[in-house]
């Protein structure tokens, strides 16, 4: 197995798996602030290209990764994300 | 027996290790002094403080750092080489284990002393049986001429294998005493051991960035582990044909044999004694010699040295002790609360195999004096059952 590996090769890791809590972005409370992309610790949160019923273009996360620390949704100002137990 | 020549010297056994290793002509040594491996890094210190060698010698503020250094180095594609004991060996231990998981061929001294506490410098085997699972080849070497001819062997398997080396020298008993042994010269050993040259894109190098020892989650961990531990096991082919090689192409001295009746040896272990012995001795390191001296001329005991402890080369040991009646083995550590290191491998591969009855017998703990006499005890009792470890301290 190959064991020395390129740089930037570890996101074979989808660290989704470890998550036990996941977080649900309520799309029609976001403000588009920023926060919540800022205090990610895995850098998986996103601006999307769609706009809710505020005219903001909303956040999502990329769940293949978020291990659900739920950070973001202690900081967002706004209650935009709530968490969850992730059942599978 | 050997015949003193012209290209023998009398030396320390430190000495002659640290002339090998100056021959060897590694790119990077890193140490920090431990008694009794001080001798070996001091003198190499002193090579390059003179102007005799040009590898790089730098200086730890501990046994974790000089581990450390030797590591990073050989992560960068070059030769590295480190020498320890004891203490140092034991706070060493998780950079041990990194060297071997991330394959890196990297050759070690270990000049074996007993641990703490209570605190001890004289010899025994207990420290390196700490480290005894962390994926390195462990050598084991009788005296001077056998430690120098090891060390030549160790880099030229790792290099080829990516498996770390560590040679075993009784601590004092080698490293402090006076033999006749040859040192091959830099020529010999460059015809043996070709300059190191890792493989392309597998050491760090800025103009092609990679990682090593990365993160392994649990859908490649075991895999690599089982990989490394295969390896290990496939390492007996090479281990045992450098030997060969080792022996037909550099021109030295054996060690000396002694030898009575059959005697087979490989790059494994030394069997002397008859071929249907009543009674086996099994041990490892400089003790052999006393064994040799205690057995003498006998066609009811055998004495099996053994130099590779890991990987253990079960199927090869198994043919030779198969037809004995009783299996002393004789072991200067202990796994305490079992038995004998080496004893309790030796039951594990008879397990099924044979009916001999194998004892643990325990020596030569902190430095105690191993005797004739001792020997003679163990001879003795040798045929009495015993699933315990038997510390025989006296005569």
């Amino acid at each position: 197995m190959q064991i020395v590996v390129k740089p930037s090769t570890t996101t074979i890791n989808k660290t989704g798996s470890w998550r036990t809590n996941r977080p649900k972005f309520l799309h029609d409370k976001c403000t588009a602030c920023s926060i919540c992309p800022r205090v990610c610790p895995e850098g998986i949160i996103y601006q999307t290209k769609k706009t809710n019923t505020t005219g903001k273009k909303y956040f999502e996360c990329d769940l293949t990764y978020c291990k659900g620390c739920g950070l973001c949704a202690i900081e967002c100002p706004f209650k935009a994300v709530e968490m969850g137990l992730d059942e599978k | 027996m050997n015949n003193i020549n012209n290209k023998q010297q009398i030396l320390e056994g430190s000495r002659a290790i640290a002339l090998t290793i100056k021959n060897i002509r590694p790119a990077v040594i890193s140490a920090y002094p431990i008694t009794p491996q001080t001798h070996i890094v001091e003198d190499l210190a002193k090579f390059k403080a003179d102007g005799q060698a040009d590898y790089e010698y730098v200086r730890a503020e501990s046994e974790f750092a000089a581990a450390s250094i030797v590591l990073g180095a050989s992560a960068t594609g070059v030769r590295a080489y480190s020498a320890t004991s004891s203490q140092g060996l034991l706070l060493m231990a998780e950079v041990i284990y990194n060297i071997a998981g991330m394959r890196l061929p990297i050759v070690m001294t270990c000049a074996n002393r007993a641990v703490s506490a209570p605190i001890n410098i004289w010899n025994d085997q207990q420290d390196v049986m700490a480290v005894r699972d962390t994926g390195w080849i462990l050598l084991f070497a009788e005296n001077h001429q056998e430690a120098v001819n090891q060390h030549v062997m160790a880099f030229k398997i790792a290099e080829q294998l990516k498996l770390p080396i560590m040679i075993n020298v009784d601590g004092f008993i080698m490293t402090h005493t006076y033999e006749p042994v040859t040192i091959p010269s830099a020529e010999q050993i460059k015809k043996y051991l070709p300059d190191y040259k890792p493989t392309s894109g597998q050491f760090l190098d800025p103009a092609n960035p990679v990682t090593l020892g990365a993160l392994a989650t649990p859908a490649h961990y075991m895999e690599i582990r089982q990989e490394l531990h295969e390896d290990l096991l496939n390492s007996l082919k090479v281990i045992d044909s450098e030997y060969k090689k080792y022996n037909s192409s550099v021109i030295l001295e054996r060690s000396a044999s002694g030898a009575i009746g059959s005697r087979i040896d490989n790059g494994f272990f030394e069997y002397i004694g008859p071929k249907k012995p009543d009674t086996i001795l099994i041990a490892m390191g400089s003790v052999i010699g006393t064994i040799k001296n205690t057995v003498g001329k006998s066609n009811k005991i055998g004495l099996l040295k053994i130099k590779c402890f890991r990987p253990f080369p079960a199927d090869e040991i198994l043919k030779i002790i198969k037809p004995a009646k009783n299996i002393a083995v004789i072991d200067k550590s202990i796994s305490l609360g079992a038995i004998g290191t080496l004893a309790s491998e030796i039951k594990t591969i008879a397990q099924g195999k044979t009916n001999a009855n194998i004892s643990s017998f325990i020596v030569g703990l902190g430095g105690r004096d191993i005797t004739k006499e001792i020997i003679k005890k163990i001879i003795k009792q040798a045929g009495k059952k015993s699933d315990r470890a038997i510390f025989v301290g006296k005569a």
